[in-house]
């Protein structure tokens, strides 16, 4: 260990070279590249260890820190993404800012892959003399402490949402839950029963969906969107735009006295809860277990809303309760919460695109859903399996992978189709004794039960048939077709084609990000996937998680998946989003930038190419502005500045003009 | 009752033919097909077919040359295109039966007089003479080649077609026939370069 | 409005009717129409059975004549269309094939640029010429004649360049301006079976009969065909296909329905050719004709 200090200089630089055993040893000369080390200018003290990362290790940094006064520390070992955090908690126990360390990669850099252990020294010392150069411009910096919220918005009432918003207001913070319908419930409360055990949908969604609507910690907002999403992580202000019912929700108490008053005596419009295969009036309750209980009016189909002359019989039946308002307009609420789960679900593939099928074209061509409110009892039919004209169908045939698996409309598959066209032969053989035919091309039964599943339907004599269905068509070849729906597919296990005649066709179609998921993404500010569902941080190991800090996704709307999984997300992301809470801050690294506002121009460059949206440009002095908090360190505003005048912590331009003229210096 | 032994042993396959296949110009997905089918499904000719197009595609790239060339299927396709359009892997199916055909023809694998090839072949020769395609005696051709009593069973046709003067004699031809050989004769050249 | 024509060896032959209605139709239109110098053979579907990669070199002299012309090349048999766009695609997709196709056209002296745009006379005289301008020509309405367009495969699979490729509209549009019914054809884009009939008879026998008959059940009283092939073996065989029901449906190609409907005399619109004439379905409909 030299002293060669410049003149006048008060730094004094520590230089430790880890052996890693014989992870760098075995290549690199740390003998060498110390005794190099202690000779460069203004490092005190220069020392190599085995392990330095071990206890022994950073004791080592600790002691001579207080014995030599060091003030900065350069350390040769491994990758930062090891080891950082440990040598600045080094750093920070021997009472000097963690931020002056700079760690150079003598090992994923130079040892694993190099082979020649002289070019591999050099290099080594290269790498650290830039360090050396570099450190002395680092400058104290502190991670920044932010308050959390602890109130939560969760986006969207399917089953996700109101898994994570119970699970949240069972823990004494406050949730709001808003949801895009009228009623909370999603698309489980469209199905009869729910596979493998053939639970009843709505005898298991309900009680939940009336827990979420008298839970005194949560707020639920129906028929409201998110408009607006400010902010960051723990402190995010969100604007919420309420559609109007014209029914004053307050006071209104569910009684449907209004709907059986309405001046059409029957409904003409088609009704959205079943598929359009019935109809409703223009006030109406979403479905019986809505909750709210509370009716709606539809603005396009009322008549005071067109003519302004209505009996509005309605409103003479509601007496003086008064809970009917033609002139309710949209208005808006603003919340401030910590984190927001988005549960935002997912839509059915269209079945018109795959004209082949006939869909709208042949009537007794129907969707999973559709068949799904047929078979429910309290559908357009009376839980009664009818074709078009109200006759029972004798022969079923049910259509895999609608949609998916088909590099033509969607690539990939979307899961729950296997098992709910299951689920759909069975209750239809139950109902009807139809014979039922099921296409396929792989059989997915992947989760608990499920396979079993298959195995029960194997025995109740459902035809399955191995092959991707090329059309369905009305036009015979046979006698025996006459006026049935012909399905030809390849039966691929017998190895010949068949045309199977049906009368009803039943389409499983795939699941597909919602119609406005690209939208909802930039609200949030979270990515999308290339399909379209939204981006987890790590799809093994962050599956509930995003970039956005503070921002959780969960259920299908992350990617095609039964309930189990959506309720098993749904816990995790309310579980993330309560840590977060209880932690009560969060801290966040100072890697931020920030604008150097003499230069600053007022450009506004910086403004649109950031991709966190975290600078804004400040009227008053016409320069920008970066929002630490938001920062994420990218460097992407500094590297675009015309006039260099934002500046990256630890990353700032000097730092790194040293860092290369270190490197490019001989030695 | 004829027993027959079938067993399939790897020294049997032809993995030149299964590599062959999937160089082919919309073969370069084949190893995704799924077998699902629907190729078949959508072929308004797979009905006559002793292998389905789904099994042929499966046979060709595990290597089964002997089954793939002499099956029926290859000489049934009518290159509707349904099947390539249809196919959920963007496997080009018609454009690997029409280089099965070829190598088929090329190959010499299918029944002798077979009118399918032999109009191919006819074909070929005509257009090397003459450029063009007269379609009279494009058909006088392949009925001499593949059994002259068939030309009985046209003739009522024939005669219609006479008659309306949709059966022309005269030759059509290229004037610059000598391009088209020289171009052909060049395809035949640069292909023997590749393949060295 | 002028095009480089390209008629393909069967419009010479058994497509007689489609060249001479195609002419005269837009000859009325005053669209002129130049014919490819020394065209050959594009190879078709029987040149690719024999040797794909001979075919591009085959379909490339021709598109090569074509960008010397400086204008679009139109080419109304259904298989010229496919081949030629198919030499297009392929040469610049697979550099291999481009390389041996370029190497044989330089050989021969000639340009490798094949960047002409293929069209086919729907596409012109939907896009090109306009539907206004194609109903001020008509004289004869069609009289909601029940008509079963009948596009084959060729035109729409695999590219499907001007219209939808599995519910194709462009001739129930083009023919429905002249005044006809277009009926709910199901089959319409189901492959007639090309040349089984003559090499495979069975086969190409059932194809046929399935068409016609499908035809038939949604009341058509004549077929538009877009290819000279379909509309032979649509043609040519309704007896042999009678079984239960005689078939004698007129098979026409759409540019002889539009001849009818400009008032073209139907000698100059080929329609003496056809095996089952059209006179008393027009007689029928009262559609006034020379």
């Amino acid at each position: 260990m030299s002293d060669t200090r410049t003149p006048n200089s008060a730094l004094k630089i520590g230089v430790y070279v880890c052996h890693c055993g014989s992870n760098i040893a075995g290549t690199v000369d740390v003998h060498a590249i110390t005794e190099y080390a202690a000779c460069l200018p203004d490092v005190a003290v220069a020392r190599e260890y085995k392990y330095m990362c071990s206890d022994p290790g950073q004791e080592l940094i600790r002691q001579d820190i207080s014995a030599h006064g060091l003030n900065r520390i350069v350390v040769a070992s491994c990758s930062p993404l090891m080891h950082e955090p440990t040598f600045r908690g080094a750093l920070l126990k021997a009472g000097i800012n963690p931020y002056l360390l700079q760690m150079v990669n003598i090992r994923e850099h130079v040892s694993w892959v190099h082979t020649n252990k002289l070019e591999a020294t050099a290099k080594a010392k290269d790498l650290v003399r830039a360090a050396v150069r570099r450190v002395r411009l680092h400058k104290p910096l502190e991670k920044r402490k932010v308050a959390i919220n602890p109130n939560v918005l969760v986006v969207g009432g399917g089953i996700a949402g109101i898994h994570a918003a119970l699970n949240i207001a069972n823990s004494g913070k406050h949730v709001y839950l808003v949801e895009r319908q009228p009623t909370i419930g999603g698309h489980m409360a469209y199905f009869d029963k729910t596979f493998p055990t053939l639970d009843c949908a709505a005898c298991i969604l309900t009680p939940k969906m009336t827990a979420v609507g008298s839970h005194p910690n949560i707020t639920l907002w129906t028929y409201a969107e998110v408009a607006v999403v400010e902010g960051y992580v723990g402190n995010y202000k969100v604007k919420v735009r309420h559609k109007p019912r014209y029914i004053l929700e307050e006071l209104c108490i569910g009684c449907q006295e209004c709907v059986e008053a309405c001046v059409y005596k029957e409904g003409r419009w088609a009704d959205e809860f079943n598929m359009g295969l019935s109809k409703r009036k223009p006030i109406y309750l979403p479905f019986p277990q809505a909750v709210p209980q509370k009716v709606l009016i539809d603005p396009d189909a009322c008549i005071e809303f067109k003519s302004h002359k209505c009996k509005k019989t309605c409103v003479e039946v509601c007496g003086e309760r008064r809970a009917i308002d033609f002139n309710q307009k949209q208005w808006f609420d603003e919340i401030e919460v910590g984190s927001i789960i988005v549960c935002t679900g997912f839509k059915t593939f269209d079945a018109r695109r795959n004209v082949y099928y006939g869909y709208g074209r042949h009537k007794n061509v129907y969707t999973a859903l559709e068949v799904e409110r047929l078979i429910n009892a309290s559908g357009p039919s009376g839980g009664n399996i009818v074709l078009r004209d109200g006759t029972q169908p004798r022969m079923v045939g049910i259509i895999h992978c609608v949609g998916s698996r088909d590099h033509n409309t969607n690539r990939w598959c979307s899961k729950v189709c296997c098992m709910y066209s299951l689920k759909l032969a069975h209750l239809i053989r139950e109902r009807t004794s139809a014979e039922v035919y099921n296409f396929y091309i792989d059989m997915r039964t992947p989760g608990k039960g499920y396979e079993e599943f298959y195995d029960r339907l194997l025995d109740e004599g459902v035809h399955f048939v191995r092959g991707r269905v090329a059309e369905v068509t009305d036009w015979p070849a046979h006698p025996s077709e006459e006026g049935k729906l012909i399905i030809r597919a390849e039966d691929t296990l017998a190895g010949f084609v068949r045309r199977i005649p049906v009368d009803m066709v039943v389409l499983s179609v795939g699941l597909e990000p919602q119609a406005d998921a690209r939208d909802v993404r930039r609200l949030l500010n979270i990515s999308c996937s290339e399909e379209g569902w939204f981006l987890e941080r790590h799809p093994k190991l962050a599956p509930v998680s995003t970039f956005t800090d503070g921002v959780f996704i969960a259920g299908a709307c992350q990617g095609p998946k039964d309930i189990p999984d959506c309720v098993a997300q749904a816990g995790a992301a309310a579980a993330e989003a309560m840590a977060l809470a209880d932690a009560k801050y969060v801290e966040l690294e100072p890697y931020t930038a920030h604008v150097l506002e003499e230069s600053c121009s007022g450009c506004k460059t910086c403004l649109t190419i950031c991709p966190y949206s975290a600078i804004s440009f400040i009227q008053e002095t016409k320069t920008a502005r970066v929002n630490e908090v938001v920062c994420k360190g990218c460097g992407t505003c500094a590297a675009t500045c015309p006039s260099a005048s934002i500046q990256q912590n630890v990353f700032e331009d000097g730092e790194i003009f040293e860092e290369v003229e270190g490197l490019l210096a001989y030695a | 009752m004829e027993l027959k032994r079938i067993v399939k042993f790897e020294a049997e396959r032809d993995p030149a033919f299964a590599r062959w296949i999937t160089q082919n110009p919309g073969g370069e997905r084949i190893r995704h097909c799924l077998q699902c089918g629907l190729c078949s499904a959508s072929c308004p000719l797979s009905l006559w077919m002793d292998y389905t197009p789904r099994r042929l595609m499966h046979l060709s790239r595990e290597g089964f040359k002997e089954e793939v060339l002499s099956s029926y299927t290859i000489w049934l396709c009518t290159s509707c295109y349904a099947c390539a359009v249809e196919c959920p892997k963007g496997i080009k199916v018609t454009d690997l039966m029409y280089a099965l055909k070829a190598r088929a023809i090329q190959e010499h694998f299918y029944p002798k007089r077979f009118a399918i090839p032999e109009l191919a072949r006819e074909f070929s020769r005509m257009i090397l003479g003459w450029g063009r395609i007269t379609e009279s005696r494009l058909v006088m051709r392949v009925f001499f080649k593949t059994g002259l009593m068939r030309l009985i069973g046209f003739s009522y046709l024939g005669l219609r077609l006479l008659r309306t003067g949709r059966m022309r004699w005269a030759r059509e031809k290229v004037s610059r026939q000598t391009e088209i050989i020289g171009l052909l004769q060049d395809v035949a050249a640069t292909r023997k370069e590749l393949a060295r | 409005m002028k095009y480089t024509y390209y008629p393909g060896c069967s419009l010479k032959g058994t497509g007689r009717a489609y060249e001479e209605s195609l002419l005269a139709v837009f000859h009325a239109l005053e669209v002129e129409l130049e014919e490819l110098d020394d065209w050959n053979c594009c190879g078709a579907t029987t040149y690719m059975s024999y040797d794909e990669v001979q075919s591009y070199a085959l379909a490339a002299r021709n598109l090569s004549l074509a960008k010397k012309t400086g204008r679009d090349l139109m080419a109304p048999c259904a298989a010229c269309y496919l081949g030629l766009h198919k030499t297009q695609n392929y040469v610049r997709d697979y550099p291999w094939i481009g390389h041996i196709v370029e190497h044989a056209l330089t050989a021969i002296g000639y340009s490798t640029d094949l960047s002409v745009r293929i069209r086919h006379p729907l596409d012109i005289l939907l896009n090109d010429v306009g539907l206004p301008a194609i109903k001020a020509k008509v004289v004869h309405s069609l009289n909601g004649l029940e008509v079963a367009t009948y596009y084959g495969c060729q035109l729409v699979r695999p590219y499907a360049l001007f219209d939808n490729q599995r519910e194709p509209t462009s001739m129930d549009r083009l023919l429905a301006a002249c005044g006809a019914t277009i009926v709910d054809y199901p089959l319409k884009t189901q492959c007639c079976a090309g040349s089984q009939k003559g090499t495979l008879p069975e086969v190409g026998l059932d194809r046929i009969q399935r068409l016609l008959a499908g035809a038939l059940r949604v009341g058509a009283e004549t077929i538009a065909t877009v290819c000279p092939l379909c509309q032979f073996n649509l043609e040519a065989f309704q007896e042999q296909a009678s079984n239960a029901h005689q078939f004698d449906l007129p098979v026409l190609y759409f540019t002889q329905l539009l001849a009818v409907a400009f008032g073209i005399p139907l000698k100059q619109a080929g329609l003496q050719r056809s095996f089952v004439s059209i006179e008393p379905v027009l007689a029928h409909r009262e559609i006034a004709y020379v």
